[in-house]
């Protein structure tokens, strides 16, 4: 069954989304949306740092993913201004991952692969990759869930209940790393952030607690993932993106169900 | 002993030295209030004694000291769908039974499926009390627990902060802007301006020269309650020497 490429892609699309679910819905909480961006495009100076020294692509963009986040934090604990400093940061790394990749050795690399993924040539140990890092993320923030929502409601009571908010943080900053790296295969550096924030937002019109809305965004993002990849095959469109315009059409959905019901309440 | 103890607390924002070589304790079961204008530290002290802002200076905890606080407001996120249910159980769960007895203790029965977003400022502040009480506390911290309530929701808070009082034996720390609640709901007061002025009973601390000096006479109306009850007995300590011209504390 597992020979079958579309197999792939689609166990590939869904173990995903039992990461970018939860942590999708803390980054839209703490508003990390371009945090997510940011982490994301420094995946492709990633990209080219282990095409240079010959690691595997994936403990290449870990790194560089991990360095960027670390760089934000610092930054933003500096008190300089997040919104422009991150894009100075986001476009930077971007763009300096594809200079650095024009220099590197010999093959010719096929960079629409790195920026939308290719999800649909993802391998068994792509899969192994993918699972592992989705359950890792799900697992630990399933462990810390109240401290993480404490110190996301606020960080005063959570520090006055003994909850470490910069530790927390923390936490959400490493994952974010993890699913950058773990995701650069199946929807690529440009919308990784997209899989982390538009199920999420989705949810927020149907949910009435953060666990339900956890719930629903990986709900969501599985129907994205099925509906890209059949949408796909179908009229021969691009896999990654398909799933993202997929979401986007779920966002609309409950945003306007969420409206109505409000107007009619 | 006292339940916590400050010695020569200092908290500096930046340049600025908020607070200055401040002396604190609370003890078992007293509600204190600190009063003070704008900008004299009423919050950042709070805030150190809690451990939320670097201070220096000595901080003693009674051993096993449980603090519940009540932050001034709470800015939820929209994005964030929160029923009050599930914010009372961060980050210690508690039964059903608890928190239905805890809600109805303080007047806000069977809001638990509520969203703390739609609560109102009351039912909020009362929300907040309640996460503080089922931590079973020795001493409440609450940052002005008021602001945005009427004049009736007021008094009705800082009655159910003395019946709690009354019941559990809780001690309570808060700063307050209603000077005329605050006087008749606390059993000492501390007015404070970057250091303390003077502090004791409430109508001791009313008629200091140095609480006149920072509030004026009557002119809030808030203190018109007061006036008539001159009591020129007070023990404020007069022993330092500080000018307080009306005008320089205004900030």
């Amino acid at each position: 069954m597992l020979d079958d490429f579309l197999v792939r892609a689609a166990l590939a699309a869904f173990g995903l989304s039992i990461a970018t679910g939860p942590l999708g819905a803390f980054v839209v909480w703490r508003r990390m949306a371009y945090f997510g961006d940011a982490t994301a495009h420094a995946a492709i100076l990633g990209v080219a740092f282990a095409l240079i020294f010959s690691l595997p692509i994936s403990l290449g963009t870990l790194i560089v993913a991990l360095a960027m986040a670390g760089a934000i934090s610092w930054m933003m604990s500096k008190g300089q201004s997040p919104d422009s400093g991150l894009g100075v940061l986001s476009f930077g790394a971007l763009s300096a991952g594809l200079v650095a990749i024009s220099f590197a050795p010999g093959v010719r690399v096929d960079l629409s692969a790195y920026l939308f993924g290719d999800i649909l040539t993802v391998t068994r140990s792509d899969l192994v990759l993918v699972w592992g890092g989705a359950l890792a993320v799900a697992a630990v923030i399933a462990w810390r869930w109240s401290k993480l929502l404490l110190a996301t409601v606020s960080p005063d009571l959570a520090a006055a209940s003994g909850v470490n908010p910069a530790r927390e943080s923390l936490v959400i900053t490493v994952a974010i790393a993890v699913v950058v790296a773990v995701s650069l295969k199946v929807v690529g550096a440009l919308l990784v952030s997209a899989m982390l924030i538009i199920p999420a937002a989705a949810a927020r019109g149907v949910s009435n607690s953060p666990v339900q809305m956890v719930g629903v965004a990986v709900i969501a993002s599985w129907i994205a993932s099925g509906a890209g990849l059949w949408a796909s095959l179908k009229l021969d469109t691009p896999a990654g993106p398909s799933i993202i315009v997929a979401a986007a059409l779920i966002f609309a959905l409950t945003t306007g169900y969420r409206t109505i019901r409000k107007q009619t309440a | 002993m006292s339940l916590i103890k400050a010695e020569g607390l200092s908290v500096r924002h930046g340049a600025q030295l908020v607070l200055d070589q401040v002396n604190i304790s609370i003890d078992r079961g007293e509600i204190v209030t600190i009063v003070g204008p704008n900008g004299s530290g009423k919050t950042s002290l709070l805030r150190a004694l809690l451990g939320l802002t670097p201070s220096t200076g000595a901080i003693q905890k009674k051993s096993g000291l449980v603090i519940g606080y009540v932050p001034q407001k709470l800015a939820l996120d929209p994005t964030l769908p929160l029923p009050v249910r599930s914010f009372l159980n961060l980050p210690k769960p508690h039964t059903p039974a608890q928190i239905d007895t805890m809600l109805k203790r303080v007047g806000v029965p069977g809001i638990e499926a509520k969203q703390v977003a739609e609560l109102s400022g009351g039912q909020l502040q009362r929300v907040l009390l309640v996460r503080a009480l089922l931590t079973v506390p020795d001493l409440l911290i609450l940052d002005e627990p008021t602001q945005g309530l009427d004049q009736m929701g007021e008094a009705g808070f800082y009655r159910l902060l003395e019946d709690v009082r009354r019941e559990s034996g809780v001690a309570v720390l808060m700063v307050s802007h209603d000077l005329h609640v605050v006087m008749s709901a606390s059993d000492r007061v501390i007015c404070l301006n970057g250091h303390i002025c003077c502090e004791g009973k409430p109508h001791v601390v009313q008629n200091a020269p140095e609480y006149r000096a920072l509030f004026g006479h009557g002119t809030q109306g808030a203190l018109a309650l007061y006036q008539h009850a001159h009591d020129h007995d007070h023990d404020c300590g007069h022993d330092h020497s500080h000018d307080h011209d009306e005008g320089k504390h205004a900030g």
